[in-house]
């Protein structure tokens, strides 16, 4: 029998305490265990950005953490960026452009934008270029995805 | 509506898509993310490690030991064959593996873990056969056979399979007097250009649950671009009614063809049928997804086309061998589509084209954004570049020169509707600055420009159907249920404006039935080639036609008017004689009361109309001459401006432009995000992508060894533009635009790279290794 560990911490501003298996990843807690399902498996191998999250507020690919390494942090979700009732402003930028097709990517890609514009209010396009490049969107072309995030930054 | 010159003002209105808040917070619903509590299994899949074997003996006893598993299957456990245009594949192989990757057992179990545990607790004795990896070679006489029973095989009668061989559908073009044209050609051109596998990449890999039932109905809730043929043919593989299939399909997260038809759905099926009243589910790893479901086959093309003096192409052989994979029950039809598609967008008077769909013991090739054509035209356009060269033409001139108009007679005896490809070239031409240099950054630098054309027309059996049903509600809203998937595309938003704009309401008063439902959504063959927004469209206006006159009849009879005279503008009937008006909520559900309420007109509206092209006729077998091969080609050219480091090799897109006729663009800004993402997957595959097979065992089946462009890769310059030359049978004119943009795109860049460095490779992806290395023999062979 696969050792379980009880863990707290905070999901979306909620705090929470489970019993998890020692191999279960962030990515499979959230989807499974919260059935918070925003955020999506795209590789299970830290290659595609789907799955991105924020851990106390740092990007991260939920399938490349065990969920045991979560125990005290702070997790926020795609669910998270509408938890205070309305879109962020960056959701209503990407709404604003355009800037969604199949939507399967949008999660991970709004996450890691929003992470990105806390450190970097400011950032030149090239900034959100290296910023999102580990999140493959396959049906954008991307171009509309930068504009949606360099336009939050100017207003 | 009526008055067709004078379309409806939400007609090419870039209204907002219909989905973006969902997809925006994440509320957007996958079939990933469906909720089926601890009844639920997992499903995994043993598979062949050999490209070609037999399969002596399966052991599973040890598995079905394991505790958590509930169910283990193998090939004995369902004998039939399943195939959209050929039936030749095994949902699990039986006697003998085609691929690497082919399902060979599966597992069903209370997790996944479980699940693979006892995969590597089933024992398969195989028995390795010789294998061919090359469509050249799996032609010759000796190969070894894939499929020993072609001939026996169903097929449908469009498909000409060669029984005895490997080649499972042999498409010909005979027209004109090839022998005497080569004679009267002034220069003749020939090459051969490779155009290797790809991967589709959604970033949703393939799910699918499946429950059966004790009564023996069976539910499927997939991640489909097909639901409505995922429920015929899976009903056909297991002799069922399709009504006792259901099959109910969310959001899909990028399909590009490689969610049409079924391909591993049929697999959680097989499971659930020995785990009644358990809800299965298979999802695909990213690695699965690369080599064990649809990729975009491989082309070898060989091509000779000539000109006379004045820069008329004269004549074309064109030979492909498609690298169908071990099963081509789809990719049959991709060998068809390059036959009749053969000359490319031009008017050749002599053209002799044999198209091979030839198995082989690679992994299987399927429908891929562009049903064939990006391959095809990856020759065409760059042969046609060499052929200008040759005769000292300008190229955008002699392409202009020899593209198709209405009226041309083109290969397969069809003749060509009004197309807009000449305008398009001007477009692109000018948009590159074609003819003026463009100069690079530094002195090791050399840019480039390119261009290519193309047409496309949906790959389809001749009489695919739509239909559509508008359900009114009493506050004057509409369900509108159709059966064309959200797959990104954004039809879902032009299907809503289509019926608003037909009916005379406000957008935001149609709304979608979804999920996608063959119990409740209207019938609708795929969402593949390009064809929703024109069929989808055309069945939406037909209901919309029906619910029209429900209406006017009842409001006819209500104010002793005529129908005719009267119209629904903003949701309210009014009439044009008696200024009257009514809302439509005041009546579509209660009807209206007769004077003093004696008695009442009308009851709840339902408005339902369908479409199917009628027109579409067979090709003869040795000459593919008909009246008429397809229901329409949509047209489009590129041109790009490449810069390139001849130190590295490395290649800087510095403008990218498209231009496609689309006849009405019913929503301007979805068909701009059509074209951006279609060109930058188009891009994608000329500069990075390839699936690397050794002996048939993939070598890349991950995002760091196969790579997809990022936000880094983006063309520095990017632009969009349609015309619109309209289509006599298009909602509003319209025709499909989502496969074209990635169509061209390879040999415009091609085209860019030769103009740039005087290199031509022989096939994508076009890499800096690649491209460093030819420069450096290039620059050799000049000394």
């Amino acid at each position: 029998m696969k050792k379980k560990h009880t863990i707290t911490l905070t999901v979306n501003g909620y705090k929470e305490e489970l019993e998890i298996p020692s191999n279960l990843t962030l990515l499979h807690m959230i989807r499974e265990n919260f059935a918070l399902t925003g955020t999506k498996n795209g590789c299970e191998a830290g290659e595609c950005g789907a799955c991105t999250v924020l851990v106390n507020g740092k990007p991260v690919n939920s399938c490349m953490v065990l969920a045991v390494e979560c125990d005290g942090a702070e997790i926020m979700t795609i669910e998270g960026l509408t938890e205070s009732g309305g879109l962020d402003q960056l959701q209503q930028s990407f709404i604003e452009h355009n800037a969604i097709q199949c939507g399967f990517c949008t999660p991970g890609i709004l996450i890691t934008a929003f992470a990105f514009l806390q450190s970097n209010p400011h950032p030149s396009e090239t900034e959100i270029r290296e910023a999102l490049v580990g999140n493959l969107c396959r049906c954008t072309g991307y171009e509309r995805i930068i504009q949606a995030v360099l336009d939050t930054t100017l207003e | 509506m009526e008055n067709s010159d004078q379309l409806p003002e939400l007609i090419g209105k870039s209204v907002a898509r219909i989905d973006l808040k969902e997809k925006a917070t994440g509320e957007a619903v996958f079939t990933d993310d469906l909720q089926f509590g601890n009844n639920l299994l997992y499903a995994r899949i043993k598979r062949s490690p050999y490209p070609h074997a037999l399969i002596k003996s399966i052991d599973t006893s040890e598995a079905e030991r394991l505790p958590g598993v509930k169910a283990v299957v193998t090939g004995a456990d369902f004998a039939g064959r399943i195939g959209l245009y050929l039936k030749d594949r095994h949902i699990i192989a039986r006697d003998r593996v085609r691929y690497v990757g082919e399902p060979v057992a599966g597992v069903g179990a209370v997790s996944e873990e479980i699940a693979e545990k006892a995969l590597e607790l089933i024992q398969v004795d195989y028995e390795p056969l010789p294998a061919v990896f090359l469509p050249q070679e799996a032609i010759k006489p000796g190969a070894p056979l894939i499929h020993p029973d072609l001939g026996k095989y169903d097929v449908v009668n469009f498909i000409f399979p060669e029984p005895g061989t490997n080649i499972s559908n042999h498409f010909k073009v005979r027209k004109g007097d090839l022998e005497k044209a080569w004679q009267d050609c002034a220069v003749i051109v020939e090459n051969e250009y490779y155009i290797p596998h790809i991967q589709h990449v959604p970033l949703e890999t393939h799910v699918a649950v499946a429950q059966v039932d004790h009564s023996g109905k069976i539910t499927l809730w997939t991640s489909s671009q097909s639901p409505f043929a995922q429920r015929d043919l899976i009903a056909k593989t297991w002799g069922m009614s399709p009504s006792d299939i259901r099959v109910i399909s969310p959001y899909v997260g990028g399909g590009f063809g490689c969610k049409a038809g079924v391909t591993m759905e049929a697999l959680p099926i097989v499971i659930a049928m020995k785990a009644k009243g358990h809800p299965v589910k298979l999802r695909l790893t990213r690695e699965e997804e690369f080599y064990t479901n649809f990729v975009r086959q491989a082309l070898l093309i060989r091509l000779k086309m000539g000109c006379d003096a004045d820069g008329n192409i004269l004549a074309m052989e064109n030979t492909m061998y498609w690298d169908g994979g071990a099963s081509t029950e789809y990719g049959v039809n991709i060998a068809r589509a390059g036959g009749y598609s053969c000359t490319g967008p031009y008017d050749i008077p002599n053209v002799r084209a044999d198209s091979y769909c030839v198995y082989t013991n690679n992994t299987i090739g399927g429908p891929y954004r562009g049903f064939g054509m990006s391959e095809l035209h990856t020759g065409i356009e760059q042969c046609v570049d060499e052929l200008a060269d040759k005769i000292h033409m300008d190229k955008v001139a002699f392409r202009k020169q020899n593209v198709v108009a209405a009226g041309d007679t083109l290969a397969t005896g069809m003749v060509m509707h009004p197309t807009g490809i000449s305008h398009c070239i001007d477009i692109v031409a000018e948009a590159i600055e074609w003819g003026k240099t463009s100069k690079p950054g530094s002195p090791h630098k050399k840019r480039g420009k390119g261009i290519a054309v193309m047409w496309k027309a949906p790959a389809m059996p001749p009489n695919p159907g739509s239909s559509a049903t508008l359900k009114f509600n009493s506050d004057g809203t509409v369900f509108l249920s159709i059966g064309g998937q959200e797959i990104g595309q954004g039809a879902f938003t032009v299907a809503a404006q289509i019926a608003a704009a037909g009916l005379g309401v406000p957008i935001d008063w149609i709304r979608i039935s979804k999920p996608l439902d063959t119990d409740y959504s209207s019938y609708e063959w795929q969402t593949v080639a390009s064809r929703i927004t024109w069929t989808m469209g055309n069945a939406i206006l037909a209901a919309v036609k029906d619910a029209r006159n429900q209406i006017f009849k009842i409001v006819a009879e209500a104010w002793h008017e005529n129908e005719a005279d009267l119209d629904i503008k903003d949701g309210i009937v009014c009439s044009s004689i008696s200024d009257r008006e009514i809302s439509l909520k005041d009546f579509v559900i209660t009807g209206i009361p007769k004077k003093n309420y004696q008695g009442w007109i009308g009851g709840p509206i339902i408005g339902r109309g369908n479409f199917m092209p009628t027109y579409v006729t067979g090709l003869d077998k040795e000459t593919g001459q008909g009246e008429r091969a397809v229901v329409h080609f949509t047209t489009g050219a590129q041109g790009f401006i490449v810069e390139i480091d001849t130190q590295t090799g490395k290649l800087e897109i510095i403008k990218a432009v498209s231009a496609f006729d689309v006849g009405k663009a019913i929503n301007p800004d979805l068909v701009k995000a059509q074209i951006e993402g279609g060109m930058m997957q188009g891009i994608s595959s000329a500069l990075f992508e390839q699936l690397v097979f050794k002996e048939g065992v993939l070598q890349n089946p991950n995002f760091v060894d196969y790579r997809i462009a990022t936000t880094m890769d983006t063309p520095e310059q990017m632009e969009c533009y349609y015309v619109e030359v309209p289509q006599d049978d298009g909602p509003f004119g319209a025709r499909g635009v989502g496969e074209h943009p990635m169509v061209p795109t390879i040999a415009a860049i091609g085209n860019a790279i030769y103009d740039a460095v005087g290199v031509r490779l022989e096939g994508p992806p076009f890499t800096a290794e690649k491209l460093c290395l030819a420069i450096k023999q290039h620059n050799h062979k000049e000394k």
